[in-house]
């Protein structure tokens, strides 16, 4: 026995040691693999900061101007690179800046791990200084929060943090940790954590589901897969490909899934939904099976649900249990990781090929480009076009740069004529349509990703509501490539003011600044284009650049975006103008 | 589709803030509690959550869906009444005068199977358990005398089927 205890006290020593709980965070960061965090301090995570300022050549924190920004860098970081993106900030008006990039993360499926700093234990719920319920605050938005109170959770719950936001279906977690916490010692020790008994992150596979799955496919005289950023997250693009290219089956994308498969592949058809490509709207409507991937069927996506794909069976790869049946009604679910249960459908699938439907799509992008992607990309009239911009940098780019955009037409427009030759290359806030992500998550994006251009494109609204990350992009150098929109409205407000409001313009006309003055403040390379001759050139200065740039282009103050589903109208009334 | 009375049950880890995140489900859809008990269930260290609400089979299986996915939320489940034993319990306090003045009082506590639970020189407490209409009918045959205090429990129910719950449960429990 005594010998027994003193091993046993023996290996405590070896693999503990006495620590606060400010320097255990570190560790447990440390540990994650986490080498880069995105923050803004103040009285209640000040003990944390302090430890940063120790392990700065282990772990770098980017200071962003606002927590927003912080969340939303986290982002950026995380959808580049698939690893766990981290934000950190004090408690109240600091825990409650990071809110709305959390909503975003939660609907985008974003996996991230926010650390807040709480009031000491025994001042809670004593309305103290900078005390806010965080935990309570972000309960609907997060995957999982819990306040830690006492230091011995620290190792534990951090573990437990970022096992949660990246497994199955990737989510933010909320860890609020009081002060008390933080400057008390504990024993530490890190173990990974690998499981949660009450969670089950990946449904297993049914083999029966998929053999039903196959039959529908091999039967089908027109198969249409619609794929979402499930395939991105499952990282399933091989799969994806492999089923697209052996059952000849034409493929669209949700503006989340774009990038998961090359631009150029023939059979990629374009994007789905509101202000989605003709075709794909249209047929979704005339397919026999529709192959859902990785998507979750949001009303942006569908249109009228009563109207939506009523002709067709639908089989529906998805991870996330809760998702099926949630909108549409489905033939065949298929539960599990889209690459495991692609895999597995892939042996089963006859080599076809529908010459005649994949003719269908072509006929009708045929039709949308001689009705409006021609004048998009290629305009003959006056005034720039977003599209053109798009276009210019896809010819600069070789369709190798990440793409972050901000919210409105200038987003949709992006994600429209945007072209890509590698996944996970599209950073756009799709779910909660956060403008002012923009900037602060091609920050992220860029330090995810340093060997890879990355090239944000924001409208003159968005851009303001964080604009001062550009405080970042100085400080550090980060060489990002900053392009702005300028129409001199909130354009997408404006054109359904225009299209179902009779023209009445409430709010939507700004006054603007000098952008590229601002950007000069910030000791940022900067340009504006006013002038078609000149926006060659400039995209091309831009992408030439070593470091951060940017381009200010003047483009029509009143260009709408088309194809259109207006809410409430089904996928096949789509209009093109 | 038709609205109906279903008993939601919730096996979940004992944890603080998952009532939280369970009642913002509802309220997110704008679906009424109509009972709401949570206590231990059969298995050690496993909390139970029973809800009832009153709204469709489509509606019903969405949310047991999003409480499920809840990470301290081991199963779920949803069941019409039909298919469980179910009870409230409810609390009468009455003024003690009436015991002797109103013979009719003591007819009302036989005819409802309810027990008196204490009685002192200003009021006796009436307890009464079964169906949310026994419950009301002995409420309505009360109230005429006047109810000092009246309060009601929420619904506590078993399946009568298995719930498929044990086998995942044992597996917790070697571990
Ligand atoms: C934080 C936030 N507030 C409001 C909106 C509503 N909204 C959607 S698009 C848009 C206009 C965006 O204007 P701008 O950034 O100039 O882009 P544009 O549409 O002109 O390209 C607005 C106000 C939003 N999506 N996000
Ligand atoms: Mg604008």
């Amino acid at each position: 026995m005594e010998t027994l205890k003193t091993k046993k006290e023996e290996k405590k020593k070896e693999t503990t040691m006495r620590i606060s709980g400010a320097e255990a965070i570190i560790h447990c960061l440390l540990a994650e693999g986490v080498d880069l965090i995105y923050g803004y301090p103040g009285g209640a995570i000040m003990p944390v900061y302090d430890e940063l300022y120790k392990f700065q050549d282990k772990l770098t924190h980017i200071l962003t101007r606002h927590e927003q920004g912080a969340t939303h860098a986290a982002q950026g970081y995380a959808r580049v690179t698939g690893k766990v993106g981290v934000a950190m900030a004090t408690s109240g008006p600091g825990a409650t800046n990071l809110v709305t990039g959390i909503a975003d993360a939660q609907i985008d499926s974003t996996p991230m791990v926010c650390i807040t700093g709480q009031v000491t234990r025994s001042l809670l719920g004593s309305d103290a200084f900078q005390e806010t319920d965080i935990v309570g605050i972000s309960t609907p938005v997060t995957k999982w929060n819990y306040q830690i109170t006492r230091v011995e959770e620290i190792p534990e719950i951090m573990a437990k943090a970022f096992y949660i936001a990246k497994s199955g279906r990737p989510g933010p977690v909320l860890i609020d940790i009081t002060k008390n916490a933080q400057f008390d010692e504990l024993d530490f020790k890190y173990e990974k954590c690998t499981g949660v008994r009450s969670y089950k992150p990946v449904p297993e596979p049914d083999a029966s589901a998929i053999e039903k799955a196959a039959e529908l496919i091999n039967n089908a005289k027109k198969p249409y897969i619609v794929f979402g950023q499930g395939v991105i997250l499952g990282k399933a693009e091989e799969e994806l490909k492999a089923l697209v290219e052996k059952a000849g089956i034409p493929a669209a994308w949700t503006i989340l899934g774009l990038s998961a498969m090359d631009s150029d592949h023939p059979l990629n058809v374009g994007m789905v939904g509101m202000h989605g490509n003709y075709g794909p709207n249209i047929l979704t409507n005339e397919c026999d099976v529709l192959i859902a991937i990785g998507m979750r069927f949001d009303d942006r996506v569908t249109g009228n649900l009563q109207t939506y794909a009523k002709q067709a069976k639908v089989i529906h790869f998805e991870i996330d249990p809760a998702e099926i049946n949630k909108n549409v009604k489905v033939e065949v679910a298929v539960l599990g990781n889209s690459k495991e249960t692609l895999g597995m459908l892939l042996p089963l699938i006859n080599e076809n090929s529908h010459p005649e439907w994949v003719a269908e799509f072509e006929d009708k992008y045929q039709i949308e480009y001689d009705t409006l992607i021609k004048n998009d990309i290629y305009p003959t009239k006056e005034g720039l076009t977003m599209g053109e911009v798009i276009e210019q940098i896809n010819e600069a780019s070789g369709h190798k740069a990440v793409m972050v955009s901000d919210v409105g037409q200038h987003q949709m427009i992006a994600c429209r004529y945007a072209k890509f030759k590698q996944t996970m290359s599209n950073v756009t806030s799709g779910g909660l349509g956060t403008m002012g992500f923009g900037l602060p998550a091609a920050i992220g994006a860029k330090m995810g990703a340093m060997d890879r251009e990355v090239v944000a494109i924001i409208g003159d609204g968005g851009y303001q509501m964080t604009i001062q990350e550009l405080g970042v992009i100085f400080q550090h150098n980060v060489p990002v490539k900053i392009v702005v929109l300028n129409n001199e409205h909130l354009g997408m407000v404006r054109q359904w003011q225009e299209l179902f409001f009779e023209s009445r313009y409430a709010s939507t006309v700004m006054t603007n600044p000098d952008f590229v003055k601002i950007a000069e403040g910030y000791h940022i390379k900067s340009r504006r284009v006013v002038e078609r001759s000149e926006l060659k050139e400039a995209v091309e200065e831009m992408m030439a650049s070593k470091d951060p740039y940017f381009l200010e282009v003047k483009v029509e103050k009143e260009d709408n975006v088309f194809p259109m589903i207006p809410t409430g109208a089904s996928v096949a009334d789509i209009r093109l103008k | 589709m038709e609205k109906q009375w279903y008993t939601i049950s919730v096996y979940s880890e004992n944890h603080v803030g998952l009532l939280n995140r369970i009642s913002g489900i509802f309220l997110k859809r704008h679906i009424n509690i109509e009972s709401l008990n949570v206590s231990k269930s059969e298995i050690d260290g496993v909390s139970k959550f029973t809800i009832v609400v009153n709204t469709t089979e489509d509606w019903t299986r969405k949310i047991v869906g999003q409480i499920e996915k809840q990470i301290e939320v081991i199963k779920a489940f949803y069941h019409t009444d039909d298919e469980t034993i179910y009870q409230e319990s409810a609390l009468f306090k009455i003024a003690s005068h009436l015991l002797f003045d109103e013979r009719q009082i003591q007819n009302i506590i036989k005819e409802h199977n309810s027990q008196i639970v204490t009685v002192s020189r200003e009021f006796f407490v009436l307890a009464k358990t079964g169906r949310r209409h026994e419950i009301d009918e002995m409420h309505n045959a009360l109230e005429p005398y006047g109810i000092m205090q009246f309060v009601r429990s929420g619904r506590i129910a078993v399946t009568k089927a298995a719930m498929p719950i044990s086998e995942l449960l044992e597996e917790f429990q070697e571990n």
